[in-house]
């Protein structure tokens, strides 16, 4: 029991890492929440589905394909969209909650909503402290473990990293420093969208591809951002593992716990926000405080 | 006093195009089940009715207070969960059912209230979004009691006959708009709540430091916008005769702002606009079942990029004209100010 919860958590919080984490970029340096975010993540996914089972390429070719094209349409969206309304909160929202689900309805168009199943790469599985283990989720955890130390490395040590965090930190002032902002944005876009393409492909294989397959997660990073501290990257790093381990604890130890398991994350997070109303690592600024 | 109220009239509505519109359009909606009796346009329109009163709380709470909420489906579904609960299980008819079911949106409301007087801005409107989402695992996770995916179903009616639906309807969301706009109605020297929802949105330290208790008054748009979304969301479990997960979507949460940001926000008549518009268009477009989400869609995202005020204020503002002297609205023609007689080009 115990062993099951801590290596299904450790893949299920490595998974919404992955995910919030761009998601609070796009927060912590565009300031606006993108809706369409995980929208990339179920594209991704059937990229990976069209190229490999469709077209018959090899997988990891595929997903090669998936990210990058994946990636094109994230900075597409922003560039059409997101770009003329972003001083606008609300707008933002609504425009990018309206964007994905014409992505949602163009895929069901497609597809035609059918339940459909990503090729994986390597079948089988390794046995971990008695927990059966498949190898797609031991990639899954790989993957994440690597593109996450390379987000870390490319925030802190690079010349871009640091650009990024000046414009997150003012706008304003990183503009008066030469730093092209808006050109900045539309790197964050791409990465944000790159990680949730990544996300995307390696989790299609576990997972059935459909049209809805977004919502779901996109609820979860919400929560695991807004506890971690909109913007700061190490919160929603913790703040995944916190919600990836409450939800598997809450599938294996409580009877109707499949149907709970979202309830009982989203109410950790209001409690974690009632005692810390800025998140566990989340910045106040100054204009924004009361 | 009748030569002075037609004087009234004539200076407070027909001069002002924006008012004379709306009245037609409310004359219009009043004799519209005598001309046509079809009852599946007349159910659109009952539920357009309701949809108006739940889109005009949401301008109440999030679009004059800025407590942006992306949950307003909670006020909406624990009202309809209650009133169908209590009339199937207790009994009760529906005249007593719904004013419970919208107090029971009030609790939910001031429930939601408690992290909402904490947080602002984005982690509000995310917390928000919660609300509803928990409450529909619960409804899954406990199905004897609640239906879960079935909901509650087979309650009472309002009303033997579709024409009365829509009377009674309509009659509730006259009543409860009026009483919205006069709640927030700025220049109102009766009540102080609507210059006050401005002054928290625009800026609360500023309200506070003017001596306005600001929870006080959060707390009441809270109250006062769970309690009507909370009547529309029980009367839409009397029409329907079922009250199921739907009614807590995150589609119906963002389909209410979604209505109210394409009427025009901060407005009160926006948001009845936007329903009138977009409800019966959807409707509409049933004719059209695989492409219908994704013309909303696309509607949606090209009002929000070119009428970012929304349809409602943007024809306002293309007929009418405020005096520079005296404030006064204007028809768009007139030269000159039909009080003072400034120049308004």
């Amino acid at each position: 029991m115990l062993e099951g919860i801590l290596v299904n958590g450790l893949v299920r919080s490595g998974i919404y890492a992955l995910l919030a984490i761009g998601f609070s970029l796009i927060f912590g340096v565009a300031r606006m929440i993108n809706l369409a975010f995980t929208s990339f993540y179920m594209l991704g996914a059937y990229g990976l589905y069209t190229f490999a089972s469709q077209l018959g390429l090899h997988p990891i070719l595929a997903m090669c394909i998936s990210i990058v094209l994946t990636t094109l349409v994230g900075l597409a969206t922003y560039k059409v969209f997101i770009d003329r309304v972003r001083e606008h909160h609300v707008t933002v929202m609504l425009i990018t909650m309206a964007v994905a689900i014409m992505y949602q309805e163009v895929m069901l168009l497609i597809f035609k909503g059918r339940y459909l199943a990503a090729p994986t790469i390597m079948t089988g599985y390794l046995t971990i402290l008695g927990v059966k283990v498949s190898y797609q989720h031991l990639l899954i955890f790989g993957v994440v473990m690597i593109v996450l130390l390379g987000v870390w490395a490319l925030l802190s040590k690079t010349r871009l990293g640091i650009a990024i965090r000046a414009v997150a930190q003012d706008s304003e002032i990183a503009n008066l420093m030469g730093i092209n902002v808006s050109r900045i944005l539309l790197i964050t876009m791409a990465i944000a969208s790159a990680l949730a393409a990544i996300a995307g492909v390696v989790v299609a294989p576990t997972l059935v591809v459909e049209p809805y397959m977004w919502t779901h997660p996109l609820v979860m990073i919400m929560a695991i951002v807004v506890l971690g501290g909109l913007g700061s990257v190490k919160g929603s790093l913790v703040g995944a593992f916190i919600i990836g381990f409450v939800e598997t604890a809450v599938v294996f130890l409580l009877p109707s716990g499949v149907f709970l398991k979202g309830a009982i994350a989203l109410i950790v997070m209001v409690v974690i926000l009632l005692i810390r109303p800025e998140g566990l690592f989340g910045v106040v600024f100054e204009e924004e405080r009361l | 006093m009748i030569r002075r109220l037609w004087k009234d009239f004539q200076g407070d509505i027909v001069a002002i195009p924006g008012r004379l519109l709306a009245l037609i359009f409310f004359l219009v909606l009043a004799v519209f089940p005598l001309i046509i009796t079809d009852s599946y346009i007349l159910r659109i329109l009952c539920f357009a009715n309701i949809f108006a009163i739940f889109a005009v709380s949401w301008d109440l709470l999030s679009g004059y207070t800025g407590q942006i909420n992306f949950g307003h489906a909670l006020f909406f579904g624990v009202a309809a969960y209650t009133s169908a609960l209590l009339n199937l299980k207790l009994g009760l008819p529906p005249w007593a059912t719904i004013p419970i079911g919208a107090l029971a949106a009030v609790v939910a409301g001031l429930i939601v209230c408690l992290p909402a007087l904490r947080l602002r801005g984005p982690y509000l409107s995310l917390v928000t979004l919660a609300f509803p989402l928990i409450l529909l695992g619960i409804i899954f996770a406990f199905t004897d009691f609640t239906g879960g995916e079935l909901g509650v179903s087979g309650i009472a009616r309002i009303s033997e006959s579709r024409t009365t639906d829509f009377y009674i309807s309509f009659a509730v969301m006259l009543v409860s708009v009026m009483i919205m706009w006069k709640l927030t109605d700025a220049k109102s020297t009766l009540v102080r709540t609507g210059i006050i929802f401005h002054a928290i949105r625009e800026d609360e330290i500023a309200a506070r430091a003017s001596g306005i208790n600001t929870i006080r008054y959060k707390l009441l748009a809270f109250a006062v916008g769970g309690f009507f979304a909370g009547i529309a969301g029980a009367f839409h479990a009397h029409f329907m005769r079922i009250a199921g997960p739907s009614d807590l979507d995150l589609f119906l949460s963002f389909q209410v702002i979604i209505w109210t940001v394409f009427g025009g926000i901060t407005s009160i008549y926006g948001p009845v606009v936007g329903v009138f518009i977009i409800y019966p268009l959807m409707e509409f477009l049933r004719i059209l079942p695989e492409i219908r989400m994704l013309i909303f869609a696309a509607i949606v995202v090209v009002i929000l990029l070119f009428m970012p005020e929304g349809v409602a204020v943007f024809i306002r503002d293309k007929m009418e004209q405020t005096c520079p002297r005296c404030k006064l609205s204007n028809v768009w023609w007139r030269k000159n100010c039909r009080a003072c007689g400034a120049n308004l080009r």
